[in-house]
């Protein structure tokens, strides 16, 4: 017997409970789906968990003192805490424009942080 | 007073006024003005700054600001008036819009025809009467949003919410992802009022938990939220006195419900819908009154913004054919009733008779979750045609078509739409 793990599936609103078994590392079963696309949530969800991350940054002299934001692609679940740090970091400058990269490969991800709107000077 | 007139008045530059006025003008229609009270366009979608909009509508998945973005650039590109930091302080039955602002003063509008797209406000803490002190840091989770995404502001520390539609839910990852401690997310109801993707996102992902049959009974602090009392609460949501537990915290939000914003249509004299609380409209989302329109939150409140846009599209159009002379009363007026199990649906009557239309879809809700459904629709006693749904959430809006042939050969001049559980199986 393997560890048992239990999945949501979202990839549409049923929201099946899955119940993935997992032994060395492979996943043994998946029961609960119903629908295949529940097992390649399953398998993505438990093997690489990712999410786009959209936040804010600071801006100097804007319209307003903050610009939204996101990764441009998701990032694995288990950095968006260190992201929102990083991205606590940086400090831009008005005018901005929506699409503008914000960090570059945010921690090594491959994956850039840009801005999410355009944001004028004040 | 400063006079001025336009043929097409919308009141309100969030994705309903921009929607409408982008389709208006795609129809002929030349002299629009939009009004907005903000410094900017977009209305509540700017401070959406997560992603999952614009899913149906664009086909791809944009935050807020970007969605909003989108439609600010296609007003941009037509000869579509603005006036922003405007405030609308009466709409008459005579179709003039009275507003302010600190350039031009008090301004008289006379409009041929108006979009109302005022969007919704939340409900407060006055709203389901908490007992207990009045201390700072009792917020609805609009206005936290708006604070920490686009003021800069952070509402507090250590946080509770109160309701798990998806504002709630969504409040809850971004104050935890903010750095602070949420300690619960509780709902009255059995079941959460959000869509399963953010209960997985916004909660489980940060082990946030989810309380349901809970409800906060008292507010504890003089200056500021030191605590909440929570009880569970019955079948019939009474709270049960000796399930009472504290919480420590800081903040409490609020995520209690939206309601119409629905001031000026209310004085225009505009019958209001007593179970939406917005416009009672037809198929045009025409209101009671010849030549005014109503779409978005302000008619009733959509899970999806992308709804919002088709059915200010439609609005817009509407009001163009309006302006042009293109609308013709139908032979005879069919109304649209809510029957078992349905919360309502809108629009609430087909009266016209618009030329190359192929059907009028109707929009409705159900009342509580339910697994593999049958929404039926009646034409008056007669079924007319149903259709299988495998699962129906109250969050989630239900969209049925209704085919012009169908309108035509009707029998009786009354549709009525229910869901019937288990019948699909």
């Amino acid at each position: 017997m393997g560890d048992k793990v239990r999945i949501t599936c979202v990839s549409c609103p049923m929201g099946c409970d899955l119940e993935v078994e997992v032994l060395d590392k492979e996943i043994k079963k998946i029961e609960g789906n119903r629908c295949p696309r529940g097992i390649e949530y399953a398998k993505a969800e438990y093997f690489n968990p990712t999410r786009i991350l959209p936040t804010t940054a600071k801006v100097k002299g804007g319209v307003l003192p903050l610009v939204p934001v996101k990764t441009a692609k998701p990032i694995p679940k288990g950095l968006l805490e260190k992201a929102m740090v990083e991205i606590a970091q940086v400090e831009l400058e008005a005018p901005i424009k929506l699409g503008d990269i914000v960090i570059k490969n945010i921690l090594d991800t491959g994956i850039d942080v840009v801005a999410t709107r355009d944001l004028a000077k004040k | 007073m400063n006079k001025q007139s336009y043929q097409l008045v919308i009141v309100g530059g969030g994705p309903a006024g921009l929607a409408a006025a982008q389709e208006a003008y795609d129809q002929g229609v030349r002299d629009i003005l939009i009004i907005e009270r903000d410094f900017e366009l977009g209305g509540i979608l700017q401070q959406c700054i997560h992603n999952g909009f614009g899913l149906h509508f664009f086909g791809e998945e944009l935050t807020g600001p970007e969605y909003a973005q989108r439609f600010m650039e296609m007003v941009a590109e037509r000869e579509v008036e603005i006036k922003l930091n405007t405030m609308v302080l009466e709409v008459s039955s005579d179709k003039k819009v009275y507003a302010v602002n600190s350039k031009e003063g008090m301004l008289e509008i006379k409009a041929e025809a108006i979009v109302l797209a005022m969007g919704c406000r939340e409900r407060t803490r006055e709203a389901i009467g908490i007992p207990g002190s009045r201390p700072a840091g009792v917020f609805s989770a609009g206005t936290a949003q708006r604070y920490i995404n686009m003021e800069g502001y952070m509402p507090g520390r250590k946080v509770v919410i109160l309701g798990s539609g998806d504002i709630g839910l969504i409040m809850a990852r971004r104050m935890h992802l903010e750095g602070a401690e949420v300690e619960a997310v509780l709902e009255l109801l059995p079941f959460s009022g959000g869509l399963t993707r953010n209960i997985v996102q916004c909660l489980d992902d940060f082990d946030i938990p989810l309380r349901l049959s809970q409800t906060v009974t008292k507010i504890h602090g003089k200056e500021r939220v030191e605590g909440v009392t929570v009880s569970k609460v019955d079948k019939n949501l009474k709270p049960i006195p000796e399930s009472e537990y504290h919480i420590e915290c800081d903040t409490l939000l609020l995520s209690v419900g939206l309601i119409p914003e629905n001031e000026l249509s209310m004085e225009a004299g505009i019958e209001l819908s007593s179970v939406t609380g917005g416009p009672i409209v037809n198929e045009c989302r025409e209101t009671s009154i010849e030549g005014i329109f109503a779409c978005g939150n302000v008619l009733h409140v959509h899970d999806l913004v992308d709804y919002v846009t088709e059915e200010s599209k439609l609005a817009g159009k509407a009001a163009a054919l309006y302006l042009q002379g293109g609308i013709k009363k139908a032979k005879k007026e069919v109304s649209i009733v809510a029957g078992d199990n349905i919360g309502y649906i809108v629009p609430h009557k087909v009266t016209e008779k618009i030329e190359g239309r192929k059907r009028v879809e109707l929009y409705m809700r159900g009342k509580r979750p339910m697994k593999n459904a049958r929404i039926v629709v009646m034409d008056g006693d007669e079924e007319l045609f149903s259709k299988k749904e495998r699962y129906v959430k109250p969050a989630e809006m239900i969209s049925i078509p209704l085919p012009e042939k169908m309108i035509e050969q009707l029998a009786s001049n009354r549709v009525e739409v229910k869901i019937e559980e288990g019948g699909a199986e």
